[in-house]
């Protein structure tokens, strides 16, 4: 088997001794893309386009375009426009953000200021989750304090016309604030609650004004894609995944931790990367892009490459990257009641179906667990599910919806099977699985 | 069609939308009803019940009507099998937690939940797992909660925060935990706070006083008049065989939308107090008796025939009838007495000649909303005339610029430009100045001394536009010691400014008593008199022979016309309460009807006439008063007085103002008092009255009187 190229775009810097200063980031080409900008060497329209031409695709979960995501900005109105960081990495299973602020926090403000100068923004934030507190947080305060030293940051940077602040901001730790409407809410200082949708924060975002939101990771890779060019990005990747993407491999596996390869990897290649299942134990299923995304048995996974469209043609979703990996001791049921008491834990609470029907799932669920489920209870699972998907407002019900739908589609045998024997498990073990 | 308009079809048929209106309002114009709980026409949109969700032709999902723009071709079907489906599925999630105790809640029979639960909801709850129950609170003495029952639409909250501008009520916790809650434990107090009733679409914030006292299908509902300010808010008043159980409004939107104020939803707790008079009295000795209708009439006529006119007075209260109002000065004609008023706070009546025949606010109430700048004089506006408050509040939201000229600082809930406190005439000459005004001759010395302080500058200038404005005198305006002065000044600068000069009149129906000449310097339509009558001062000084109170108590209605004053009077009360003050100033009392109790007109500031019937069985022995003036009239023998009904008495005010046309164009004012310079520019020169004092209903209230605006209004 080849060997994989690793660490190309966000976690370049990671090999060096100190991979967060800016001196690391400056040996490794950093700074250069802003540089020529800074020079006027490029406009904002080239470095959409340049963008648009790498097939970068938003990091967050939903993939959507982030160069297309750009070109919606009223780029021209004389009003302030902001751009957010999306650093609010919440989405169980997934630890690669961290990874960037921790050791490369310069790719991510060299990403933000590009970013803000291609759509007229003079304001950035980036939005980082409360529990980063320890390490992520002061490492990235303190790159954000060298990029104004190094007068990459201000007003009017280096006599170019350019402005750009660059403030950070610290969520106090809720799922639904990495929902990019909630974010602006908390941001503005009010409860984590999804705006509904129209208007866009694109026409309508923080503070009502112009605002696009970005992934931390989408946007650490920006600096690479000017650097190099649309076209070597995108030639990392595969059709429609261009790029790297980072992995963070959980659950029962040898050697659990953030990978970054490129897009398209396939799933084998990822697992014996990852030194395989734990123990040499027998592979059940993957969930491959976080907690919400559909979960995948075992053996289609095995014939799927890891991008956008071979997983969504399998029926599953890219998600976040995090792949969680489950041998055959895992009990299906307890990991779905645990996948539903996250999404009941986390549901703001302010739309109908999400707030009523989380709490429903889990509580089924349990009683099944407890021994006190009946057969019906497997089809009002799905049915609920399926009530609740479609009819929020922000994608959290979806994401409470999807797990139960995928599990009972590919493991009805084993929720059939703990409510037949009164709550007992078709896998022995007994301990719930961590996730 | 015009440019606005576009097409789009509902339900199959093609109707005509606005551009950018949402798809609710556009189907909420057919007949097409789609579901909803979160949404309201007055508030802004939430899109969190999820019931208002229909489908939309190439949409991926359902989406909800409240929150979703109409667009050019746009296929809805509010009905479809899909629509349905996830209009049931919402209304299922609606009702797992939510309690099944209908036939012990107040809003059963008229609950949102409910109506739409029967159509959308299952025979049987396939949830069978614990429900949720939250804990009450107590938000005050007004407002109930159940809180269990709460399906968190966040009316309430948006309530708050777009309508009140008092964010009390929020959520708190997150998930299935989401409650509404104050947050810190404490009553929900701003004026207009309890339409959150009538807002919430389930048992969760109900009516407190009105508590398991009846059931809405019981009950008949009468259309009405609130009456206790000059804004006439539509109500209805809904009575359970006769006896008044509550009061909600009714839309109306020249006046008060689907708002009404605390003080009109609950004042008619006052008709049933304990303190109601039950049947006609007289002094004896000393001592109180009761005596029958028949007597008491005959013993009132036997002392009005006698009385010199010179030496008797009739004082009513603003909040009588037109009808009431119109039979007094007919009474009074007929015994030629002039010392009649309604004006019962007023002191300085020395311009009064020059008094516009019925002061009104000059512009209409829903176009305040309009104007670009506001001055508010004298008054705590909030509580003298919520709704119009309110309006006010919309006006500095739309971008108006509010400007307050008061002692007192009242507090207001939206942006106050300029707040010029303490002396108001102090304040009006340094506006005066500020803009360059010429001052009143008899105020040329102090005119003199007054150098225009920065903020009465910045008032100047905001007035310095060609926009529509409105300057506005409240009660303590026209209750100041020189209140001809505070007039005189306000209207030149109204007319410097180019501002609409109003007023602020107190009690329900001011206007009515200025037109039917119920005052002592002119008559009916504003007709002058021969010889002018006392002014409420001078009645109070000159120890008259005999006094005929309508509804008006000595030192609560009238402050200056206290117990030892009336001593060697006989005074003769028409009075729904047999009151401490009564018992020791009246000689006779008769029962009459409170607002309730009676029909009649009132005229708001907007001369806007509203009729009214009866709603509520007498209490006790207690007549309208119109009857009973009309009893006293015909045994004076007065000719064309046998009115059968208060409809007879307007026809005859209608055909008698036909034939006297009057115009009521305001004339310029003048200053006849002599100025005493050392107290001119005082503060402290007049006291406000209590938001739940002002009348007699309210004082006897018991609900209101609990709640800490009452309590307020004890320690002032």
């Amino acid at each position: 088997m080849k060997s994989i190229p690793e660490n190309l775009v966000c976690f370049n810097t990671f090999e060096a001794d100190k991979p967060w200063t800016y001196e690391t980031y400056r040996k490794h080409g950093g700074y250069d893309a802003w540089d020529r900008i800074l020079k006027g060497e490029l406009s904002p329209e080239q470095v959409i386009e340049e963008v648009k031409a790498s097939g970068l695709r938003g990091r967050g979960g939903a993939g959507f375009p982030t160069g297309l995501k750009w070109s919606f900005m009223p780029r021209l109105q004389p009003i302030q426009k902001y751009l957010v960081c999306n650093s609010d990495e919440s989405e169980p299973g997934t630890c690669h953000d961290r990874e960037v602020l921790r050791k490369n926090p310069h790719a991510l403000i060299e990403g933000m200021a590009i970013a803000a100068y291609a759509m007229g923004a003079t304001i950035a934030y980036n939005y980082i989750r409360g529990e980063f507190m320890e390490e992520p947080i002061p490492r990235f305060e303190l790159a954000v304090k060298e990029a104004y030293e190094h007068k990459l940051l201000g007003k009017n940077i280096q006599s170019s016309n350019i402005d750009l602040e660059l403030h950070t901001f610290v969520g106090a730790g809720a799922y639904i604030c990495g929902e990019e409407t909630a974010l602006l809410e908390s941001l503005e200082g009010k409860q984590g609650k999804p705006r509904f949708k129209p208007p866009f924060p694109a026409n309508f975002g923080l503070y009502g004004k112009p605002t696009t939101i970005n992934n931390t990771q989408s946007l650490a890779s920006v600096p690479s894609i000017i650097r190099n060019g649309a076209k070597w990005f995108k030639d990392i990747g595969v059709e429609n995944s261009g790029g790297t993407a980072q992995f963070s491999v959980s659950g029962h596996i040898e050697r659990p931790g953030n990978y970054e390869l490129p897009m398209g990897t396939s799933f084998k290649e990822l697992l014996e990367l990852c030194g395989g299942v734990l123990g040499g134990a027998k592979l059940k299923a993957v969930i491959p892009g976080g907690s919400s995304v559909p979960v995948m048995p075992a053996e289609t996974i095995l014939g799927c490459t890891m991008d956008y469209d071979s997983l969504q043609k399998a029926g599953s979703s890219f998600g976040t990257g995090a792949v969680i990996v489950m041998d055959e001791t895992t009990c299906m049921v307890k990991v779905l009641r645990r996948i539903a008491r996250f999404y009941m834990a986390e549901s703001c609470g302010q739309c109908t179906p999400c707030r009523e029907g989380t709490g429903w799932l889990y509580r089924m669920l349990t009683r099944i667990i407890e021994g006190q489920g009946e057969l019906e209870d497997l089809t009002k699972l799905v049915e609920i599910a399926n009530k609740i998907e479609g009819h929020t407002i922000c994608a959290l019900g979806d994401a409470a919806a999807w797990p139960v739908q995928s599990f009972l589609k590919h493991f009805h045998h084993e929720f059939e099977y703990m409510v037949n024997n009164k709550g007992r498990s078709i896998v022995s073990i007994d301990d719930e699985v961590t996730v | 069609m015009s440019d606005d308009l576009i097409e789009i079809e509902i339900d199959g048929k093609s109707v005509q939308a606005k551009k950018g209106q949402m798809i609710i309002e556009a189907t909420d114009t057919t007949s097409s009803y789609v579901p909803r709980f979160c949404y309201h026409s007055k508030l802004s949109i939430a899109a969190n019940c999820r019931m208002c969700l229909v489908e939309v032709e190439k949409a991926p999902k359902p989406l909800p009507a409240c929150a979703t723009p109409v667009a050019a071709g746009m296929k809805i079907f509010t009905r479809s099998p899909y629509a349905i489906a996830a209009q049931k599925a919402t209304m299922e999630f609606l009702l797992i937690n939510h309690p099944l105790d209908c036939p012990i809640c107040d809003q059963g029979g008229e609950c949102e939940l409910q109506d739409i639960a029967m159509g959308y909801g299952r025979g049987i709850s396939r949830y069978n797992d614990n429900k949720r129950v939250v804990k009450d609170k107590n938000i005050g003495p007004l407002v109930s909660t159940d809180m269990t029952r709460c399906i968190h639409c966040t009316r309430c909250v948006r309530f708050g925060e777009e309508i009140t501008g008092v964010q009390d009520l929020g959520t708190v916790m997150r998930g299935e935990n989401m409650r509404i809650d104050t947050y810190v434990e404490k009553s929900i107090d701003h004026e207009l706070s309890s339409n959150i009733i009538d807002l919430c679409p389930v048992g969760a914030l109900n009516n407190k006083p009105y508590r398991y006292s009846a059931r809405s299908w019981e009950m008949i509902q009468h259309e009405t008049i609130a009456a206790h300010d000059c804004v006439g808010s539509n109500i209805y008043a809904h009575a359970l065989r006769g006896t008044v159980k509550r009061v909600v409004p009714r839309e109306n939107e020249a006046i008060n939308e689907t708002w009404i104020s605390d003080r009109d939803r609950f004042s008619y707790e006052g008709i049933y107090s304990d303190e109601r008079l039950m049947s006609p009295m007289i002094k004896k000795d000393d001592q109180w008796q009761e005596i029958s209708w028949k007597d008491a009439l005959i013993e009132i006529v036997e002392k009005l025939k006698v009385v010199e006119n010179n030496s008797a007075a009739v004082l009513a209260s603003p909040n009588s009838t037109l009808e009431e109002f119109y039979l007094l000065s007919r009474l009074s004609d007929e015994l030629s007495i002039s010392n009649i008023d309604h004006r019962l706070r007023m002191v300085d009546f020395t311009d009064q000649l020059n008094d516009p025949k019925i002061p009104l606010l000059g512009i209409n109430i829903a176009e305040i909303e309009n104007c670009k700048q506001i001055v508010v004089v004298g008054s705590d506006i909030r509580k003298e005339a919520p709704i119009i408050g309110h309006r006010i509040r919309k006006a500095a939201l739309s971008g108006a610029q509010i400007g307050i000229i008061n002692e007192n600082i009242n507090e207001y809930f939206f942006d106050v430009a300029v707040y010029l406190s303490e002396s108001i005439i102090g304040n009006l000459l340094g506006l005066l100045s500020a803009l360059n005004g010429e001052p009143p001759e008899e105020m040329r010395d102090i005119f003199k001394q007054i150098k225009p302080t920065k903020e009465q500058q910045k008032l100047a200038a905001i007035l310095n536009s060609e926009d529509k404005k409105h300057f506005i005198l409240g009660h303590l305006a026209i209750n100041h010691p020189y209140a001809s002065a505070i007039r005189l000044l306000s209207a030149k600068i109204a007319e410097l400014t180019g501002a609409v000069l109003g007023f602020i009149t107190e009690g329900s129906n001011a206007a009515g008593g200025h037109l039917m000449g119920v005052l002592p310097h002119r008559g009916f339509a504003g007709s002058s008199r021969e010889i002018i009558g006392h002014s409420i001062s001078e009645i109070s000084e000159n120890n008259l022979d005999l006094l005929l109170l309508f509804n008006a108590e000595p030192g609560k209605d009238i402050p200056n016309l206290s117990a030892e004053k009336l001593t060697d009077s006989l005074v003769i009360a028409l009075t729904p309460y047999a009151t401490e003050n009564y018992k020791t100033t009246a000689d006779i009392m008769l029962p009459i009807g409170t607002f309730a109790e009676t029909s009649g007109t009132y005229i708001n500031c907007e001369e806007r006439w509203q009729s009214f019937s009866g709603i509520a069985n007498p209490v006790g022995e207690s007549r309208p008063g119109w009857k009973v003036l009309r009893a006293i009239g015909s045994l004076l023998g007065m000719s064309e007085f046998e009115f059968e009904s208060s409809e007879s008495v307007l026809d005859e005010i209608s055909q008698r103002l036909k034939d006297t046309p009057m115009s009521n164009e305001i004339n310029n004012f003048s200053l006849q008092n002599k100025i005493n310079k050392k107290d001119l520019l005082d503060t402290h020169l007049v006291q406000s009255v209590p938001m739940y004092e002002v009348d007699s209903v309210l004082r006897h209230s018991a609900s209101l009187q609990l709640t800490p605006e009452a309590s307020r209004s004890d320690s002032t």
